[in-house]
């Protein structure tokens, strides 16, 4: 690692702590509904679109109408995508004979979008029309960001109100996430996008005849209003099939430094949001604390780690300057192809700027360990701040609790057992989704067909794709070849696993907590302020994590970087 | 009933409410003012020599002549450089197909280049398999070979990549690279 890699690091730490506040105190006026400077344009459009929705923003929901209203949506919304999916070969703007998707293809990439996920078993210069990139993947880009944000806010009203019935409406939630939040941000990037170099066009794919003479048809579309919000909504689905490495998604340092920002800075945000509704900035930003360190520890392993060369490669090449270089662009080089990596799946967005296949086994294990967490750290935009509150927090004052011999508080509340059963059951779902259906691909010759790779790394396929799909982050260890019925199935399965099982159990603790009183702390409260309750919540995240996953991830990278440095080839 | 009406109406209705705003509205903004301001990089940063566009000076393409200086091996489409199939290898550290590729590639470039060190994105494919560029060192390691085939002094071709040589921004931020279209543009003199 260069003083230059460090540098970038720093330079986007202090984005981040810039942002932060700003952010956080917008999200926060935006969804307790007061007014911003954006109000005067969007007021009468969320006004309009309340009416003709037939939604009354004034009328809070409990939390079972606010879960049934999650669930209502994600159902319409997965069987309108898989519509469109299916007929997009007929459907306007297709911009050269693509064809529509197959069944198991459709459903696996109608659910991974609106779960916020992105895993893509289809190329997308061949395998999705303009249509439906703009007016169907991409507006389930905004929808499942707002609604991870919504079921966030939701959680944080639950801990944070007083004998409260409601946490909400889900509606409005969504429409002000969207309206005042994602749009916004979307329109003033996309165009910085555009600026520098990322293509907007309805035009089809351009021919050109090359320097030496041969044909190049070059790939364009709407690309720009698609990559921003892929970024920011923590969504990661790319227009093209190699995502961000692409140089038309992402054309430069600039944007490359753009991007990172943008996949952090939301989920970053929200623990100053955190700490507005709990009126204590120090609540906020010990979480924040705890996610940056974590974050930060795995990206510069990992910048340090593809910064070294392959060993392995033959001699009279020389990489001792630019590392590990296999699958990563010149533009960004080894380093930051390490550090997307870690922001890119320490929250749930999934885009790449390289791919993650051909990083050194122990620099893949960073990727692998952030989504195994729950992508807490800083996590998807919304999903990141539940996960964190419910699998750290909620069992990081339990078993504090524990230690003093109290029953556990958060924010003056009571954890009781049902919050323990709900917060258990989030940690549970994630580890059975990933290691059930690792376990399932890797006995069934369905599963066995899928990985590139024999042994140990191609372990590793199969335990990434699982973990990215459960995690809802949609990055890939690309070597597996998932467009088949097999992995279609189980993955889309996995998706609503990751996401439905998390969110479900986290709404029912929130309507548990909000209907608690508040206690006033006493001598035997454990502050949940501080640098002792920060290290507390790291630990519990990754001693969590590490005996959940631990095992499979010595079969897979583990295994794989000793055979590396035996030197052993598969 | 209720369900239906209380819970997928507007389910329903903000699906079509969004579709419409995030999904025609939203794109359609973005083009129109992206087309105004930029209109050069929002259809693709097409390069033009003499009214013929040449190809993006965005997308890398395939040079195998000895006069041109050569990019990094593509793992795009069947043959490479396929700018609507952007694909990596995906093979991993310890595959020996890996392997076997940087052998073979390493052979092809000793042939043309002689003995000295190969930078290793020369024999590595970019994750795009469109990468653009090519590293400071690696164009180095090509300027005697293409400078003998163009007839033409060692200096001159590297002047030409200096001109289209790039450093990190504001000093730190990227690495530093070699515009490869550009370059290969410029020693046939059709760069303005």
């Amino acid at each position: 690692m260069a003083l230059g890699d460090f540098l970038t690091l720093a330079t986007i730490a202090g984005a981040i702590l810039l942002l932060t506040p700003l952010l956080g105190r917008y999200i926060h006026r935006v969804m307790e509904g007061e007014r911003t400077f954006l109000s005067p344009i969007l007021r009468p459009v969320e006004r309009l679109v309340y009416r003709v929705s037939g939604i009354d923003e004034a009328a809070e929901q409990d939390w079972k109408a606010y879960t049934v209203s999650v669930l209502a949506m994600a159902l319409v919304a997965i069987v309108a995508g898989y519509v469109v999916l299916r007929l997009q070969d007929v459907l306007p703007f297709n911009q050269g004979g693509i064809a529509p998707m197959s069944p198991d293809l459709a459903f696996n990439t109608s659910v991974s979008f609106e779960t916020n996920t992105n895993w893509q078993n289809y190329s997308g210069e061949t395998g999705a029309t303009y249509l439906t990139q703009a007016a169907m993947l991409a507006v389930r880009n905004f929808t499942s960001a707002a609604t991870g944000l919504a079921v966030a806010i939701a959680l944080i009203r639950g801990l944070t109100r007083r004998s409260s019935k409601t946490l909400g409406n889900y509606w409005v939630d969504l429409t002000r996430g969207i309206l005042y939040i994602l749009l916004p941000i979307s329109i003033v990037g996309a165009l910085v996008l555009v600026w520098q170099g990322v293509p907007q066009t309805w035009d089809p794919s351009h021919a050109v005849t090359t320097l030496q003479g041969g044909k190049q048809l070059i790939a364009l579309g709407p690309v720009a209003s698609q990559e921003i919000i892929k970024e920011i909504g923590n969504n990661g689905g790319g227009f093209f099939n190699a995502n961000s490495s692409h140089p038309f998604e992402n054309p430069t340092p600039l944007t490359d430094w753009l991007e990172i920002v943008g996949l952090l800075g939301l989920s970053f945000a929200l623990t100053y949001t955190f700490g507005r509704y709990a009126q204590n900035q120090r609540q906020g930003w010990t979480i924040f604390g705890a996610m940056a360190v974590i974050l930060l520890v795995g990206a510069i392993g990992a910048m340090h780690v593809e910064s070294t060369g392959n060993a392995l490669l033959p001699a009279g090449v020389d990489s001792a300057a630019l590392g590990n270089m296999e699958g990563k662009e010149t533009r960004f080089g080894a380093a930051l192809g390490g550090l997307f990596m870690a922001a890119t799946t320490g929250t749930s967005t999934g885009a790449i700027n390289s791919w993650h296949d051909s990083a050194q086994p122990i620099a893949g294990l960073v990727p692998l360990f952030n989504m195994e967490l729950g992508e807490i750290t800083p996590g998807g935009i919304g999903a990141g701040m539940y996960g964190m509150l419910v699998i750290g927090a909620i069992l990081a004052v339990f078993i504090a609790g524990l230690m003093v011999g109290r029953t556990p508080e958060y924010l003056g509340k009571k954890v009781e057992s049902f919050e323990i059963k709900m917060a258990m059951l989030t940690a549970l779902v994630l580890g059975a989704s990933i290691l059930g259906f690792t376990a399932l691909a890797s006995v069934l010759p369905d599963g066995l067909k899928g990985p590139l790779s024999a042994g140990p790394h191609g372990f590793s396929e199969i335990l990434y794709a699982f973990s990215s799909q459960t995690g809802n982050n949609g990055s890939a260890f690309a070597g597996l070849t998932g467009n088949t019925p097999f992995y279609n199935v189980t993955g889309a399965i996995a998706m609503l696993i990751g996401r439905y099982g998390m969110i479900i159990p986290i709404l029912a603790l929130a309507g548990s907590m909000a209907a608690k009183r508040r206690v006033a702390p006493s001598l035997g409260t454990f502050p949940t302020t501080g640098i002792l309750w920060s290290v507390l919540l790291m630990g519990v995240v990754i001693i969590v994590g590490a005996l959940t996953f631990f095992p499979a991830l010595s079969l897979g990278p583990i295994v794989d970087q000793l055979l590396q440095n035996a030197g052993k080839l598969s | 009933m209720t369900f239906l009406r209380q819970r997928l109406w507007p389910a329903i209705a903000l699906l079509i409410a969004f579709t419409f705003i995030t999904g025609v509205v939203y794109p359609a903004a973005v083009t129109v003012i992206a087309q105004v301001a930029f209109p050069r990089q929002a259809n693709g940063s097409m390069l033009v020599v003499d009214g013929r566009t040449v190809g993006s000076s965005l997308i890398g393409q395939a040079f195998s002549d000895p006069r041109y200086f050569w990019g990094r091996p593509s793992a795009a489409g069947a043959n490479g450089y396929d700018a609507s199939a952007s694909a990596g290898s995906n093979l991993s550290t310890t595959s020996k197909a890996l392997i076997d590729r940087v052998s073979a590639e390493i052979d092809r470039l000793r042939a043309a280049n002689g003995d000295a060190p190969i930078p290793v994105d020369l024999v590595t494919t970019s994750a795009s398999g469109l990468d653009p560029d090519i590293s400071p060192a690696a164009a180095e390691y090509q300027v005697a070979r293409v400078a003998a085939a163009r007839g033409v002094s060692v200096d001159a071709v590297r002047a030409a990549v200096a001109r289209h040589t790039e450093g990190p921004l504001f000093g730190f931020l990227g690495e530093p690279r070699v515009h490869l279209l550009e370059l290969n543009l410029d020693l046939d003199g059709l760069l303005q």
